[in-house]
């Protein structure tokens, strides 16, 4: 079935994206890129490291996959926005993955800050996509602000704890015309159907699949997943009912009395 | 004394930032590579030509895995 996302205008077949962070070898991110099929994955800016061995930047190159820079680390929106700039001169990309964290424990985004970065950062050309809360209201604020996608959290970044809010989510993708991509909590692939059933354009995953005990296969998994809800999505579920109803007609039942 | 990347370098005031980049066996054309001095990006086309003053805070960066 062809049913590509589409974000600001980019086409991308597959609805898993991916976070380059966690895997144990380079090696073993290009293998869990190829076997998820992601078209579309993160990187973070640090300090470099001349005596670094191998690039992540070529083994994206080799993989044929789009980056994502992201603005992980930032707790203001000044940090944000420099971070953001930084990442457009060094990977040639507008594109921006959001990230203005308000607390170390939880990485919880910081709703004013977060909202102030994207608003600028819109006004200044950028094509930005807010890692954000799962609060309905602020994510039609990011939407108003210009924002190209929101990326609600189902769980705090890390946790594999799933969607603890579908309700919520469900909400939020009713509340913004933009595509919603589930990011952050992801565990495993029940999440990342749920997800997609609940009308999510796409999903994002990083620790579920770097930090499973079999990256590759995690990966493989959670692209079936997101393949899976998608289909249910588009299939209308039946409704949930307290009581049994018969699948098989009572007409013709025979009298063995 | 200037700061790349936090730490003291040999890197003298008037110096490039090309030149500064080269001490570390990087060019200009480095892919994935952004410069920040003193809290403001530097454009690429500038790394030939800006010169660093005493005391820069020089902040190399480049892609690492995250997100």
């Amino acid at each position: 079935m062809h049913d590509p996302l589409v974000i600001a205008g980019r086409t991308l077949r597959s609805r898993l994206l991916l976070g380059t962070g966690g895997f144990p070898s380079l090696e073993l991110l290009a293998a869990s890129i190829a076997a998820s099929g992601s078209e579309l994955v993160t990187v973070a800016l640090r300090r470099i490291d001349p005596d670094a061995h191998g690039s992540l930047i070529e083994v994206l190159d080799q993989a044929g996959v789009e980056l994502l820079p992201n603005t992980a680390g930032c707790h203001t929106a000044r940090d944000a926005i420099l971070t953001a700039k930084l990442a457009r001169e060094a990977f040639d990309t507008d594109w921006i993955k959001l990230e203005v964290i308000g607390n170390e424990h939880t990485l919880m985004p910081d709703a004013p800050e977060l909202l102030r970065a994207a608003e600028q950062l819109v006004d200044d050309g950028f094509t930005v996509l807010p890692y954000t809360t799962d609060d309905p209201v602020l994510a039609r604020r990011l939407q108003d602000v210009g924002c190209a996608a929101v990326m609600p959290l189902g769980s705090p970044i890390g946790s594999g704890m799933g969607l603890r809010n579908p309700y919520n989510i469900a909400l939020l993708r009713e509340s913004v015309s933009i595509p919603v991509v589930l990011d952050a909590g992801i565990g495993t692939a029940s999440d990342a159907a749920l997800a997609m059933e609940l009308g999510c354009d796409a999903v994002m995953a990083a620790s579920a699949i770097s930090r499973a005990e079999h990256p590759v296969r995690m990966a493989h998994a959670l692209r079936s997943a997101v393949e899976a809800g998608r289909l249910a999505h588009s299939a209308g579920r039946i409704p949930r009912r307290l009581y049994a109803s018969a699948s098989t007609p009572n007409e013709g039942l025979p009298d063995l009395s | 004394m200037i700061f790349l990347n936090g730490q003291a370098s040999d890197t003298r005031p008037g110096d490039t930032i090309a030149a500064a980049l080269a001490r570390l066996g990087l060019t200009v054309g480095a892919r994935g590579v952004a410069i920040a001095v003193d809290g403001a990006v530097v454009p690429r086309a500038d790394w030939p030509t800006f010169e660093l003053p005493e005391h820069a805070r020089v902040e190399i960066l480049t892609a690492m895995q995250g997100g």
